[in-house]
């Protein structure tokens, strides 16, 4: 919990910049200011930006370092792969947060971060100070941990497609190039990894792709997991109307790929496909990982979740798949998103001289196709624990669809419509 | 202008600002609150047109509480709204439908 005095000290540890409005008679609400870097153009970091202008009467300045010229969605890229949609229905550009939101955004990325001097390095040799470091850098896949992948032709064939763009596109020519009969397979980390249902309904997709194009192949789903880690009795019914074509094996951890002989080797079996699909084990983004910050397990940002800010590094405050979730709490966009707002509401207090919300609220929605039309989904709403120092989902709220249905497969476009306009228009 | 606006509502927010301080809601709680209905109804419930999901921005605040409680108790049916109304409490419920109908 924060007390007066802590955000007194915090406010004063900000700088200079602070110590003026805090000595006014109204101190408390005082317009905030000051400059906010963003790295990492996602469902976080781009939400965070526009919330952070919008919610600051643009009083205060942020700039946005994403490295690529455009946003791709992962939610929805499932069915790019499947064939159902096109790059071009998940790609959208950062005009919006920069002519209508003023954000000032940079293609570069961040190298290095000089947490007591408030500053950040670029790529490209510059250097950008800030009062307030949103951290948004999504994961960083360990391909150490999968023998076989080292080397870029090996990751150039066993592709993960886990991260929307090129490998999207590149997954989706393997599929259409391979041959009726053939065997597309789909290795699934052990749990925690971004976007748990995500594989799942990427198997269905393919499934529902090879069942209309190409039906003597099979659908090989090899999950390191003991079973189903979303959505569980939903995808094995789904899984069920894809009999014949789709297999499940559970407790299949990968202990090393041959590439060149696209080959799966599991403990005791060796799974042969045309296309395998490798989603390696991953990690907190690089920036986020390797500056210094707490990590948990190795991997995951630990953070206080009043703030989102860093436990050890003050004043850098991280969003999205690159934290320690709380309890139950998915690796997914529209969390990303959730964050976002709860960390942009307690840096504009913190740059205004107030205590951040005491009780921030979180909320998750995951819709997954099981095949053009029909979606199932999960929910949970998060709340704020004081005693526990972290949210927690509330009982008795969330849960999941009674069966796949048509009406959610239309609610699950308008959600990738809205949140996108929520993060970038 | 905008500036006094803001000084303006940090005077009369003064008060409500060190009980905040102490461990009172946030000034901003309904705003917050509401940010979280977003995603799917658009930013400040003004969702994207055509979309297929109900703009909440300016709709009466008796009629929005009263739909969110029947999501709430089960009277009304839903795909998912009856699982994320269960989420947050009666208190909280009233200031994202207040918050709703405040906007233009």
């Amino acid at each position: 919990m924060h007390n007066r005095r802590d955000f007194l000290k915090t406010a004063a540890l900000a700088g200079g910049a602070l110590a003026a409005p805090l000595l006014g008679g109204c101190a408390m609400g005082a317009r905030p200011r000051g400059h906010v870097v963003v790295v990492g153009g996602g469902y976080g970091g781009a939400t965070a930006a526009k919330y952070l202008r919008m919610w600051s009467e643009r009083g205060v300045d942020v700039t946005l370092v994403e490295r690529n010229p455009q946003f791709i969605s992962c939610p929805i890229s499932n069915l790019v792969i499947g064939g159902d949609k096109t790059m071009a229905d998940i790609t959208m550009g950062y005009a919006g947060l920069r002519d209508t939101w003023g954000v000032k955004v940079l293609q570069d990325s961040v190298t290095a971060i000089d947490a007591a001097g408030r500053t950040v390095k670029l790529a490209s040799g510059g250097e950008l100070r800030y009062d307030r470091l949103v951290l948004s850098p999504g994961i960083e896949f360990m391909f150490e941990q999968v023998p076989g992948l080292e080397t870029e032709a090996a990751r150039a064939t066993l592709l993960h497609a886990w991260k929307a763009g090129v490998q999207t596109v590149a997954l989706r020519k393997q599929l259409e190039d391979m041959p009726d009969g053939g065997v597309y397979a789909l290795a699934i980390p052990k749990a925690p990894y971004r976007c748990p249902p995500g594989p799942y309904e990427r198997a269905c997709l393919v499934a529902n792709y090879l069942k209309r194009s190409k039906p003597k192949s099979k659908v090989l789903v090899l999950d390191a997991n003991d079973e189903i880690t979303s959505k569980k009795a939903l995808f094995t019914k789904a899984f069920e109307k894809y009999a014949g074509l789709l297999e499940y094996r559970p407790g299949s951890e990968l202990r090393e790929v041959d590439a060149a002989g696209r080959t799966a080797i599991l403990e005791f079996d060796k799974v042969k496909a045309d296309v395998l699909n490798v989603v390696p084990p991953q990690r907190a983004g690089d920036i986020a990982a390797r500056s210094g910050l707490k990590l948990i397990n190795g991997r995951w940002v630990d953070i206080d979740w009043q703030t989102f800010e860093s436990v050890n590094t003050p004043g850098v405050h991280v969003l999205g798949d690159a934290i320690f979730p709380a309890p139950t709490m998915p690796k997914s966009g529209h969390m990303a998103n959730q964050h976002a707002k709860v960390a942009a509401a307690a840096i504009l207090n913190l740059l205004a001289g107030e205590a951040p919300n005491p009780a921030p609220v979180v909320m998750n929605t995951c819709y997954s196709f099981v095949d053009s039309k029909n979606v199932i989904h999960v929910t949970s709403v998060h709340q704020y624990d004081a005693e526990k120092k972290t949210v927690l989902p509330v009982p008795g709220s969330g849960g999941v669809s009674a069966a796949a249905n048509e009406l959610e497969g239309k609610y699950a476009l308008a959600w990738a419509r809205n949140i996108w306009a929520d993060m970038l228009v | 202008m905008k500036l006094l606006r803001w000084t303006t509502a940090a005077c009369l927010l003064g008060a409500a600002g060190l009980a905040h301080a102490a461990g009172q809601p946030d000034p901003n709680l309904a705003r917050n609150l509401a940010a979280t209905c977003a995603n799917c109804h658009g930013t400040n419930g003004h969702a994207v047109p055509g979309s297929g999901s109900e703009a909440l921005a300016g709709t009466d605040k008796d009629k929005l509480l009263q739909k969110l409680r029947d999501f709430r108790s089960g009277a009304k049916p839903a795909t998912i709204m009856h699982q994320i109304s269960k989420g947050y409490t009666e208190a909280q419920l009233e200031l994202v439908a207040a918050y709703f109908a405040a906007q233009k």
